[in-house]
């Protein structure tokens, strides 16, 4: 069976907007709002069909909204949301791979965004939960480098550069100063 | 004393450079983000069964003394039914293979069987993607080889084609 040759799916269902809390009901809403007035008789009847209609359509939002949860609603503590921002903005989405969980809308992004808020209010530290997404992804999935060996060689490669930029022009001051 | 050939340093470093960028634009890039829990223990959890009839497992019940197959898969993902002969084979081979669907419902992974086979011993359902991240995954399909001690002792990412079914045999083997 060689048919189909390997696209593999990213898991890219992309959401329609992200950072917004109001899914469907709230959007037909204000559809309502924004028509033309109905009679007072005619308005009740539109809003038992609405809301009808709703409790149809939330089993098929339902599949992403248990995710989005946490994904896309803000902590309710200012400073550990602030800490989970500031968290998220710097691991990696593991599909999009140049974004920022906070960034993409990818579903994968939005599990581990739900999963930092998770664990944020659960009282764990930044520091925590990105060594833990490093223990399961590897060093790629932070965007900001380690303390280890090769995290140093890149925090201190200005510095080399500027001593060994120094050493190579040294002989343009001494000969000045003669 | 002598100090021209420091001139050319920067040439040399330059070239170096240019031909690393060379070398990154010819050289077709791995884009796959392997799993870092390769060679660790499954992480705990517990799943539901991802449709009736099937049975959901913890990862404590993965580590029966027997090596398995993990496989994780989504009825909505095409790949995962493009491998489903390559579970069966195995399956017939006698290799045991628990299932976990990700982001699923119910009925979907209900018709998912029926259209393209049932090679899965239990299949649990992580409808949040939980145990995916857990595993570091990065996306369906995936299948790990878990020891009997419930090590992930392999990690294969996208779908099994008929030239890696020896292979995950052959990890099986080792394994135990």
């Amino acid at each position: 069976m060689k048919l189909i040759r390997p696209i593999r799916i990213a898991q890219s269902k992309p959401l329609p907007f992200r950072g917004g809390v109001g899914v469907g009901p709230v959007s037909e809403h204000r559809a309502r709002r924004t028509g033309p007035t109905p009679s007072p008789k005619g308005e009740g009847l539109i809003r038992f069909i609405l809301i009808a209609l709703c409790l149809v359509a939330t089993p098929l939002s339902a599949q992403n909204t248990a995710q989005r949860d946490m994904a896309n609603v803000q902590l309710a503590d200012p400073r550990q949301e602030d800490e989970a921002t500031t968290l998220m903005e710097t691991l990696r989405c593991i599909q999009c791979q140049g974004q920022s969980i906070a960034d993409s809308d990818a579903p994968i992004a939005a599990a581990m965004r739900s999963e930092v808020r998770q664990r944020i209010s659960g009282g764990e530290s930044p520091e925590q939960i990105r060594r833990l997404m490093v223990q399961r992804y590897g060093d790629w999935v932070s965007f900001q480098p380690g303390a280890d060996v090769a995290g140093m060689f890149l925090w201190l490669l200005p510095l080399l550069i500027l001593v060994g930029g120094i050493w190579f022009a040294r002989g343009l001051f001494t000969r000045k100063a003669k | 004393m002598d100090r021209r050939w420091l001139l050319w340093v920067p040439l040399v470093v330059f070239a170096f450079i240019a031909g690393w960028f060379i070398y990154g634009l010819a050289v077709p890039q791995d884009k796959l983000i392997r799993s870092a829990m390769v060679g660790q223990k499954l992480p705990g959890f517990a799943l539901p069964p991802a449709t009736t009839g099937a049975v959901g497992f913890a990862a404590s019940e993965l580590a029966d003394g027997k090596p398995r197959l993990l496989n994780i898969f989504a009825s909505w993902c095409i790949p995962c039914r493009a491998e489903a002969p390559q579970l069966e084979m195995l399956k017939a081979a006698g290799v045991e293979i628990d299932g976990v669907a990700v982001r699923d419902r119910p009925e979907d992974v209900a018709a998912f069987l029926t259209e393209y086979g049932n090679p899965y011993r239990r299949i649990g359902a992580d409808q949040t993607m939980r145990v995916q991240l857990m595993l570091g995954s990065s996306g369906v399909p995936e299948t790990y080889v878990i020891g009997g001690d419930g090590t992930i002792l392999y990690q294969h990412i996208g779908d099994i084609r008929d030239e890696h079914v020896p292979v995950l045999l052959q990890k099986l083997q080792e394994a135990g």
